[in-house]
């Protein structure tokens, strides 16, 4: 069964990008850890940190091709998916402050006290535990794209409309996550952390770990992707996205096909948020904005709509060059640039990088397999055959 | 003989002294006690100054008024070494507070000498009381009015026989009302006035019917007769009822107010949304132009034709259209005509061009807030029974109107609209019939773009002009247009309206950013259930 999992996942494109992986996985740490700083292949921690962080957005660039490439929504709040789950891991974190916070309450984070609240709000109970947040980190995003797909897909709110009212939805979220008496921090988030799991958060071994664990979960997010659009649940997926209507005649019920995919992508999402927030060390209702969930798209984009290995390149790419222009003299144009690649990435690579290097070994293989032909049968035909 | 002579020499003497004396006696007779009065001001002690301020209200001295409107506005100073009081002039002059003459003598007080005489709340009404007392005669009839409101939230029991020296005087029915309003509350807080009396001032009081008189009656002396007390809360009551309704009132006016915003904000992608169907998501950048180009149009103004300042926004709004609209044809022509039928790949597309349109704004004008002025016709505000309407809001709704009453028009009566109908309805029939469909595409969305810029004039006047102006209103635009159906200009109207009454009658209930969000969740819910909102088109039209 697992070699028929394994013909069935694996090609060529597959088998790289889990080995590249893999070896991220390994190497880096190494190089991190074990080199010492003189060398010049030497990988200096911060660089651990800011790659963990675009590994997270990769997951999150994964999740979205799953919905929007095979399934054809375009959804414009995966960022609050990703918020949430990062919330969630937020929690586990602050509680893991304890007593050395600024106040030093055993139980209360800071802002609690500082807001004057005497005891625990009930959403915040049991965060103290690792696997609750865990739990958490998946049922929460999953729950509310649950909750969401089952109303929107059920009334058959479909393309634009749809990513208009998850754009509302992360945008209520926002305005919400910035109130003080939601419970979450207002508009400074959850930060400070010190712990996770009994490691400190800011030493170099843990961020290496946590690196590793992001490659690890980008791995399995691919291959499960990977599974997904190579079984039959993922042809009826693509049958909704190129003709919603005709799979709906053809006797499938397409809304719940819909609220699964759905439904496991914000669970995707919240994993890559949780994965996001121990690395940068902090969450805050910013992460909500709309514009970050359309940015999350553009990756996609770049990469290659429909293409799994896409968007793990695009957002690894658009993320490197946004910290490439950010840091330098060339900050002012960065929106220029990522502008530009809207539309540029619209009008003339609708498929993206991976998509046009497809098309263009597709195209070389055409014309060697001509050629060939060509080279075989020197005569051509004189009639079409029949 | 002559000792007789002598007594009458010395008895004229006396007299002569006695009646210089007493001569001059007269003349000072104002100015002593004002003096006195004044004097206490120096002791730099609220006991000393409190009944000083009564004191000079009651001489009625020429220079009370300015002296106790100085004491107000924190302009009268006193030096404690010489016991002098002056006024401080706002061109930085002292005034000799007793004389009213500048202080030009030799020993010019130096300013380190000089303390203000300070002031605590309850002083604060005291000095608004005695200014109000000075102010009741004054010939102005603004000042007259002012003085009698502020008899009335002083509640000043003293100021009775001015005030009824100034009601049998007055002859303006409006500076009369208030100050009949103005009696009631000092009758009802003065010990000695009969109990019909108070009962009477209650009917006047009740008539007034604002928050200060529900504040009067609510807040009556604990020895007002039972009779009185009794009356006073049958009065409250009413009056909260009154209230109540004003209250509504004014929220829905605030709402309307508010709608208007939204529609202005909604109404260009009613047209390039609801009619192309393309997703403009620039559209908000749009209107941040249309904003810019009445700041840069106010800054020529205001450096070369500052007399044409009134007219500024006038000028801007079609100047509004044209940028908006050249800059909306241009995006058309770019970049919008090759994504036609492939309405996610606009939103990407177009919300690229929104990143490069601010970050161009950005470089051009910097990322801060830039200043634009209202107009003297757009300032200030007048008031219909308990509300007031600023001048602001009510020109906003009214341009609003003209904007969409226009724009309906251009849309079912001139030749352009038709063609713009039959393109949107059907291409290809509107292709055969001769409309160059390429050209209409254009000029719709250079509509919807120049409508949008004009947006921005009037939005400038109630936002910061910045960068991000357009970020702020392109969902709520969103959510107006889905919410009012595609495709129909009067469900824009309606969903406009709809959300931002019943955005304004939420707040006072769930706080202004919970409203916002229990809007977006019922429009959430709402999509569900009519997925084409309010007033969505039906038949063939709907699914191409």
């Amino acid at each position: 069964m697992i070699a028929a999992l394994v013909t069935r996942l694996g090609d060529r494109g597959t088998a790289i990008m889990v080995l590249t992986l893999m070896a991220f996985a390994v190497l880096v740490p190494i190089l991190n850890l074990v080199v010492p700083p003189s060398w010049p292949i030497h990988v200096p921690t911060y660089i651990v940190a800011l790659w963990g962080k675009y590994l997270c957005y990769a997951l999150l660039a994964l999740s979205i091709d799953l919905i929007w490439g095979y399934c054809g929504i375009l959804s414009l709040g995966h960022g609050a998916f990703f918020a949430l789950g990062g919330y969630a891991m937020g929690m586990y974190l602050m509680r893991q402050i304890g007593t050395r916070g600024v106040y030093s309450h055993p139980i209360l984070p800071d802002f609690m006290v500082f807001l004057n609240w005497k005891e625990l709000p009930f959403f915040w109970y049991f965060f103290d535990h690792f696997w609750y947040a865990a739990i958490m980190v998946v049922l929460v995003p999953g729950l509310l794209a649950f909750v969401f797909g089952w109303f929107a897909f059920r009334s058959r709110v479909t393309g634009v409309y749809l990513s208009i009212i998850t754009q509302a939805m992360t945008y209520a979220l926002l305005l919400g996550f910035f109130r003080n008496n939601f419970g979450f921090g207002g508009n400074n988030g959850l930060t400070d952390f010190k712990d996770i799991l009994g490691f400190n958060v800011q030493s170099g071994g843990t961020r290496n770990a946590l690196f590793a664990i992001s490659c690890v979960a980008l791995i399995l997010g691919f291959l499960m992707c990977r599974a997904i659009i190579t079984s039959k649940l993922g042809k009826v997926l693509i049958a909704i996205r190129d003709a919603e209507s005709r799979t709906r005649f053809l006797g499938y019920r397409v809304e719940s096909y819909k609220l699964f995919v759905f439904t496991l992508s914000a669970c995707m999402a919240g994993v890559a948020g949780a994965l996001f927030v121990p690395q940068v060390g902090i969450i805050n209702p910013s992460e909500f904005a709309p514009a970050n969930s359309i940015e999350a798209v553009i990756w996609v984009a770049v990469g290659g709509r429909g293409t799994l290995t896409g968007a793990v390149i695009g957002a690894l790419l658009v993320n490197y060059a946004k910290t490439y222009f950010t840091s330098g003299f060339l900050a002012p144009y960065w929106l220029f640039l990522l502008g530009g690649l809207f539309v540029m990435v619209t009008l003339f690579l609708p498929a993206g990088i991976v998509g046009a290097y497809r098309k263009f070994m597709a195209q070389r293989r055409e014309r060697a397999a001509v050629a060939a032909a060509e080279a075989a049968s020197p005569v051509p035909e004189a009639r079409p055959a029949e | 003989m002559r000792v007789i002579a002598e007594r009458f020499v010395v008895c004229i003497l006396a007299f002569v002294v006695l009646f210089a004396v007493s001569l001059l006696a007269a003349t000072t007779l104002n100015a002593a006690p004002f003096d006195d009065a004044l004097l206490r001001f120096t002791t730099d002690d609220y006991s000393d100054t409190d009944p000083a301020i009564g004191e000079i209200a009651a001489t009625g001295h020429a220079m009370a008024a300015p002296v106790i409107s100085a004491l107000r506005d924190g302009r009268l100073m006193f030096s404690a070494a010489t016991k002098k009081v002056f006024i401080r002039e706002a061109d930085g002059r002292l005034l000799d507070a007793a004389t009213g003459q500048p202080v030009a003598t030799s020993p010019v007080p130096a300013p380190a000498d000089l303390a203000m005489v300070r002031l605590n709340n309850r002083l604060r009404r005291t000095v608004d009381a005695a200014m109000g007392a000075l102010t009741l005669l004054a010939p102005d009839p603004t000042i007259r009015l002012q003085a009698a409101q502020a008899v009335f939230k002083s509640r000043d029991a003293a100021a009775l026989p001015t005030l009824d020296a100034a009601l049998a005087k007055e002859t303006l029915p409006r500076v009369r009302k208030v100050l009949n309003e103005a009696r009631a509350a000092a009758i009802l807080f003065s010990e000695g006035a009969s109990e019909s009396d108070k009962v009477d001032a209650i009917v006047v009081v009740r008539d007034r019917g604002d928050q200060d008189a529900l504040g009067l009656l609510s807040s009556l002396p604990a020895t007002t007769p039972a009779l009185v007390a009794r009356a006073a809360r049958d009065a409250l009551t009413a009056m909260q009822q009154n209230l109540a309704l004003w209250n509504a009132v004014q929220n829905f006016w605030y709402g309307l107010s508010l709608g208007s915003v939204l529609l202005l904000a909604a109404i260009g992608l009613a047209i390039t949304f609801g009619v192309m169907g393309v997703i403009n998501m620039a559209h908000g950048e749009m209107v941040m132009l249309g904003a810019y180009t009445t700041y840069v149009v106010q800054e020529i103004i205001r450096t070369r034709y500052p007399w044409l300042f009134d007219y500024s926004l006038l000028m801007a709004v079609p100047l509004a259209f044209c940028v908006a609209g050249i800059i909306g044809i241009g995006i058309e022509r770019t970049v919008i005509r090759y994504l036609y039928g492939r309405p996610l790949e606009t939103l990407l597309a177009t919300w690229g061009i929104s990143l490069i349109l601010q970050q161009a704004v950005r470089t051009i004008f910097g990322a801060n807030n830039r200043e634009v002025g209202a107009p003297s016709w757009m300032s200030g505000s007048f008031e219909i029974g308990q509300i007031s309407i600023t001048y602001g809001r009510l020109w906003i709704i009214v341009f609003t109107g003209v904007v969409f009453v226009a724009l309906l028009g251009l849309l079912r009566l001139t030749r352009l609209g038709l063609e713009m109908r039959a393109v949107t309805q059907n291409r290809t029939m509107a292709a055969s019939m001769g409309i160059r469909t390429k050209r209409i595409d254009a000029l719709t969305f250079g509509l919807g773009s120049g409508i949008a810029g004009i947006a921005g004039v009037a939005l400038s006047q109630i936002d910061n002009v910045s960068p991000n102006l357009g970020q702020s209103y392109i969902i709520d635009s969103f959510m107006v247009v889905v919410f009012g159906g595609v495709g129909n200009l009067w469900g824009t109207l309606v969903a406009a309206l709809t959300l931002g009454i019943a955005n304004k009658f939420l707040e006072p209930y769930a706080g202004a950013v919970l409203g916002k969000i229990l809007i977006l969740v019922f429009i959430i819910l709402f999509i569900q259930k009519r997925p084409r909102g309010m007033f969505a088109l039906k038949g063939r039209a709907v699914e191409a």
